[in-house]
């Protein structure tokens, strides 16, 4: 809090405005010289290189965000710092001011709704099933009586318990304590199925042994709008992200950006995750919005 | 702060407030869930504190029997192995490379495995803390029950472990909570237990200072139980001018 009142006090003093507020980011950005990205260690969307070196989809499409910002307020320099989070720590650091932007792979919901803002939708997760390449499942139907493993702390548990509840399904449940965990178990046969974004599942087959043992296949389970998380109530810095994210959408570089982290190959490991743009990440873009996940229907 | 404590009130699907806090209908509450994650904590903890004081206390009295070289050196080996690998590590061990070698390994459940586990690094500990009692009583004592003509598993059973027992309670205490709070290593094998909930549930629900509170509370609770039961039977075991009451201080 004193950090918000040292900021307020040389945000007022150096626009010379009673107008700036506590919670404006932007007069925030600009009397401090910097802004602060809230980046991902390991995910689909963004990942770390180590030495500090944050790279992905997201990552990179924050970093011109903060170019546009830069631009917008007429700032000759601007520091970009990079906070790494984890889907336990990222919304309190959002709502307390340790990070300005959290380009990662936030699901925007109506629950997180009530503690943070959204930018507009910028990718469309699709949960969906991996299997083993020759185990003959095609499809949520023919998991009755699987063992099915998904990642703790992850929405998909959520999304299995759902199907579970509709089609009448029994099949056994095991968590793994993070992707890489999961896609062991799918690996060593402990279950039969992962189930999990589709970003993620990608991304672990390809870095797998033998990516052609493993395959996506079935329906798509629950789609989430994954956007960039800010603080609440902060008009003007929604506004002048969410205009940063339209630009890179019209000027075609936002769908550049999605074919160099998901079609060509990628560091560390010059792999390619290979995920075609998906007809609903095309729709999210057509239409940029801010829906929350509960708008989406599963078709 | 806002405290939003009716969130363990909603069920698990539609996040729906249910009355009464408990889900009906084979429908589950957080509450429910919580509770049951309770359940899998206090029954890996205790499971795996069994097999630890059995294994720990024949490792224990085998690393202190005389003329036995292997056995003593038998003992020395799994108190090593056991104690110098990270508990999260032999956890993995267990669940990832043992099945890999013994394929019939991989019908076991994780919670079997996790209370070998957990049940084996505590019993290096123990054996650890029997053999320092046995050796702290004088050698008359073992002596003593050799003249009075008791095999070796009589004078141990006689006179040297009700001895050494009483001895390392208050440690055995520690190791009893300890094994409350390492059962947490659980959710990583899948054991739906505290841990796992409080990672599961603060997503789902966004309201992660609250469930790592009751979390914590529980994980307090349940420690602090065996806490007291040990300390209870601490009470009960005394001999009154053997060894001095815990608190009194040297004399």
């Amino acid at each position: 809090m004193k950090k918000h009142l040292l900021a307020f006090a040389v945000a007022a003093v150096a626009a010379g405005s009673a107008f700036a507020q506590a919670g404006d980011t932007l007069a925030k950005i600009k009397s401090s010289g910097s802004i602060t990205l809230g980046v991902r260690e390991s995910s689909g969307l963004g990942y770390t290189l180590g030495n500090g070196k944050y790279v992905g989809f997201h990552t990179e499409m924050s970093e011109r965000i903060a170019d546009d910002l830069q631009k917008q307020l007429g700032l000759a320099k601007l520091e970009v710092k990079y906070q790494p989070l984890t889907s336990q720590n990222r919304v309190p650091l959002v709502q307390n001011g340790t990070v300005d932007l959290e380009c990662g792979s936030t699901t925007n919901n109506q629950a997180r709704q009530k503690d943070a803002a959204f930018a507009f939708t910028t990718y469309v997760e699709e949960i969906r099933i991996a299997v083993k390449a020759n185990s003959g499942i095609t499809g949520i139907k023919d998991l009755n009586g699987k063992t099915i493993v998904t990642t703790t702390g992850t929405t998909s548990v959520q999304t299995l318990r759902k199907n579970k509840r509709a089609d009448g399904l029994t099949f056994k449940e095991v968590m793994g304590k993070d992707h890489a965990d999961s896609f062991l178990m799918l690996e060593s046969g402990r279950a039969d199925a992962f189930i999990m974004d589709g970003s993620i599942l990608a991304a672990n087959i390809s870095k797998s042994k033998v990516p052609a043992d493993f395959k996506i296949v079935g329906e798509v389970l629950s789609v989430e709008p994954i956007a960039c998380m800010m603080r609440k109530d902060d008009a003007a810095f929604k506004k002048a992200v969410d205009d940063s994210i339209v630009r890179q959408i019209k000027d075609g570089s936002l769908a550049k950006l999605y074919d160099k982290w998901f079609m060509q190959p990628i560091p560390p490991n010059n792999v390619k995750v290979g995920l075609p743009l998906s007809a609903a990440t095309k729709e999210a873009w057509e239409h940029p919005n801010d829906k929350p996940m509960e708008a989406y229907e599963v078709k | 702060m806002n405290w939003d404590w009716q969130v363990f009130c909603e069920d698990t699907i539609e996040r729906q407030v249910v009355q009464g806090c408990f889900g009906k209908n084979g429908d589950i509450t957080y509450l429910d869930w919580l509770m049951s994650a309770w359940g899998w904590t206090v029954s890996v903890s205790l499971c795996a504190l069994v097999i630890a004081l059995i294994v720990g206390s024949i490792i224990g009295t085998l690393r202190t029997l005389p003329d036995r070289p292997w056995t003593v050196r038998f003992g020395n080996a799994w108190v090593e192995l056991f104690r110098n690998v990270p508990l999260l590590v032999q956890i993995f061990l267990w669940y990832h490379v043992v099945p890999a070698i013994f394929p019939v390994l991989k019908q076991v459940p994780g919670f079997l495995l996790v209370v070998l586990a957990l049940g084996f690094f505590t019993s290096a500990r123990i054996a650890e803390q029997l053999r320092a009692g046995i050796q702290a009583l004088p050698r008359g004592q073992r002596y003593a029950g050799m003249a009075l003509g008791f095999t070796t598993f009589q004078y141990y059973r006689y006179v040297l472990l009700p001895m050494a027992y009483r001895i390392i309670i208050p440690p055995l205490t520690s190791e009893a909570m300890n094994i409350f709070k390492n059962s947490s290593v659980a959710f990583a094998v899948s054991v739906a237990e505290l841990t796992l909930f409080a990672m599961q549930a603060q997503e789902e629900t966004s309201r992660g200072i609250e469930v790592y509170l009751a979390v914590t509370g529980l994980y307090m609770i349940s420690a602090f139980v065996i806490n007291r039961i040990m300390a209870f039977i601490e009470k009960k075991s005394r001999i009154p001018g053997f060894i001095t009451a815990g608190g009194s201080g040297g004399h």
